[in-house]
């Protein structure tokens, strides 16, 4: 049997697109596919769909399991499910996997049609923008005229502020979660370490090392655990290792310290999984994300747009993300006298947080969400 | 009017003072509450007067119940002063029953005079005859307003109502209005010593 509130076995599935999709860079993707999961029943009026919007490495996979068999459920599963802060009892929930990503949607790895080949390094660079577009196709085909609710964390939650500026009559509630209106310069600069990591690995050939049968790994490594320090808070990395040493001291450069073996794990897993190029172009849809640019940088005046009412979180150990961040926009929407809560939530996690299934927290999404309202009768 | 009765009558559940700030907020208005609790004035004035309200709160367990209210909140701490909001942004800035345990006190009068077109201020009145007689007995005043002891009060800035004229006197705030109760009824003879709760609409001279 499956875990407690676990909404159980899932399965994704693909949603194809025929008509071209003018992307923000110019560039046209003339037909594209988008790989979903969707979690609980669309009720007869189609009120109650809530959209989760992934961050750098994350997948449609928000929740359940593909079969009894498999180790981990979806990332989001703590949050997800009968019963759970975002109740499938109630809400209709879909994750999608963006443009450009690795697990299924359309990007590097996939078929370009042009050449019968994997697109690689002429799968055009991709932005927030763009994903909320695509995301909004899939709504159409769902026959999904309004989301009851957008949510997401981190780049997830960029994605949910553009929903309110691109659609405002298309979504009611945004959850914006440890996130910000644009990055800082040392935000940025972290993403081109790793994407420098990446791009100089002998076995990257310009993006396209599908065709040499190799893949970029050690610089997809490296640019893993970069992200792995700044995803966590000083506190956290100290609590959770320390100075502890793996074993007696060797002097030497293999591991020594369980930090070291924490990263090279993550760094190797990561590496063994997801496509280098989607990895830069993620990192690139974040650092491109600045909604206010085309209003002389006035984030109130760009949010004076968004009609839908704001749940905004952070976390008080965050420092890739900080409150701070999240404060500009909770100041610009107030600013607009829009509705909005804002949680400053005491955590240890850094970044990580947004992740984690501590109480308060999801106690807090939990009541907001409980307060959405939706359309009673449920479709069969 | 109609709407005052309807006001104080459904009011008489709430705190004492709610009545009074009921009828000092105009209708339709922006109120900002600092330090809202779980939000129960903020849902008073908005079902009474449909006021837009924002609630400012620190403490997580209210921040929770305001978000279960739909109560907008912000958490923040007050003693930081009010940097998220813009000038006479706000029709009305509420501090109510808060004054006293504020290490920055001047702080947050000023900063809530910059926000706020008007605002409110109510506090306990440590002048108040039943304190009186205890400091006189020769111990720190315990009561159903001041309910705390000495070593475990948050309040660290008692004053009387004198006090408080003197420093509105002194920061050039115009006090457009007073109310003082005790035990729900209003006192309008000897107040700094037969009052309990001192309740004050101020505005910046200009």
């Amino acid at each position: 049997m499956s875990e407690n509130n676990s909404i159980g076995i899932v399965a994704p599935q693909t949603a194809s697109f025929s008509e071209p999709l003018t992307l923000k860079s110019g560039a046209v993707l003339t037909q594209f596919d988008l790989v979903y999961e969707t979690y609980g029943t669309l009720n007869a009026d189609k009120s109650n769909a809530v959209l989760i919007c992934h961050a750098l490495s994350g997948t449609h996979h928000v929740a359940g399991k593909y079969s009894e068999q498999d180790k981990y459920p979806g990332w989001w599963d703590n949050l997800v499910g009968p019963n759970k802060p975002l109740d499938t009892n109630k809400f209709f929930v879909i994750g999608v996997n963006n443009l450009g990503g690795c697990h299924g949607s359309s990007g590097p790895v996939s078929i370009n049609p042009a050449t019968g080949k994997p697109w690689g390094s002429a799968f055009p660079i991709v932005t927030v923008e763009d994903w909320v577009n695509s995301q909004a196709r899939l709504l159409d085909q769902l026959g999904i005229t309004q989301l009851a609710a957008v949510i997401g964390g981190s780049l997830g939650g960029m994605q949910a502020l553009q929903w309110t500026l691109a659609y405002p009559d298309r979504v009611r509630h945004a959850l914006v979660i440890a996130s910000a209106p644009n990055l800082t310069a040392q935000n940025m600069a972290f993403n081109e370490v790793a994407r420098q990591a990446i791009i100089t690995d002998p076995e990257f050939h310009g993006g396209d090392y599908y065709e040499h049968g190799v893949v970029p790994r050690r610089g997809l490594r490296i640019a893993r655990m970069l992200g792995h320090i700044t995803y966590l808070s000083d506190d956290a990395m100290g609590e959770k290792f320390g100075r502890k040493l793996k074993d007696d001291i060797k002097y030497s450069f293999d591991v020594e310290f369980e930090m070291e073996s924490y990263l090279r794990y993550q760094g190797d897993k990561f590496a063994g999984e997801f496509d280098a190029n989607t990895y830069l172009r993620m990192t690139r849809a974040l650092d491109y994300y600045d909604p206010a640019l085309a209003y002389g940088g006035d984030l109130s005046k760009t949010l004076s747009q968004a009609k839908a009412k704001f749940l905004v979180l952070s976390f008080t150990s965050d420092w890739r993300f900080s409150p701070a961040r999240s404060r500009e926009i909770v100041k610009a929407l107030l600013d607009n006298e829009s509705t909005v809560s804002y949680a400053e939530v005491t955590a240890a996690h850094g970044h990580d947080a947004f992740l984690m299934p501590d109480e308060h927290y999801h106690a807090i999404l939990r009541a907001y969400l409980s307060n959405i309202e939706v359309g009673g009768n449920h479709a069969e | 009017m109609q709407n005052n009765v309807n006001i104080t009558k459904n009011v008489a559940q709430y705190r004492q003072d709610f009545a009074i700030i009921a009828n000092w907020v105009k209708f339709g208005t922006k109120v900002l509450d600092l330090g809202c609790g779980d939000g129960e004035l903020l849902q008073f004035l908005q079902s009474s007067l449909e006021v837009k309200g924002y609630g400012v709160e620190k403490n997580d367990v209210n921040l929770l119940a305001c978000i279960a209210n739909s109560t907008n909140v912000i958490q923040m701490d007050l003693e930081d002063g009010l940097s998220g909001f813009e000038d006479q942004s706000f029709n009305t800035v509420i501090l109510s029953q808060t004054l006293q345990a504020m290490h920055n006190t001047e702080e947050i009068v000023l900063e809530m005079l910059r926000v706020g077109k008007e605002i409110i201020v109510t506090f306990p009145n440590f002048g108040y005859w039943r304190n009186r007689m205890q400091i006189t007995a020769g111990r720190m005043p315990v009561s159903k307003a001041l309910p705390y002891q000495w070593y475990d009060t948050p309040n660290v800035h008692l004053c009387t109502i004198n006090d408080f004229d003197e420093f509105c006197h002194h920061h050039n705030i115009e006090i457009l209005e007073r109310r003082v109760i005790t035990d729900g009824k209003e006192v309008s003879f000897m107040p700094n010593l037969l009052g309990s709760l001192a309740m004050y609409r101020l505005k910046s001279k200009s």
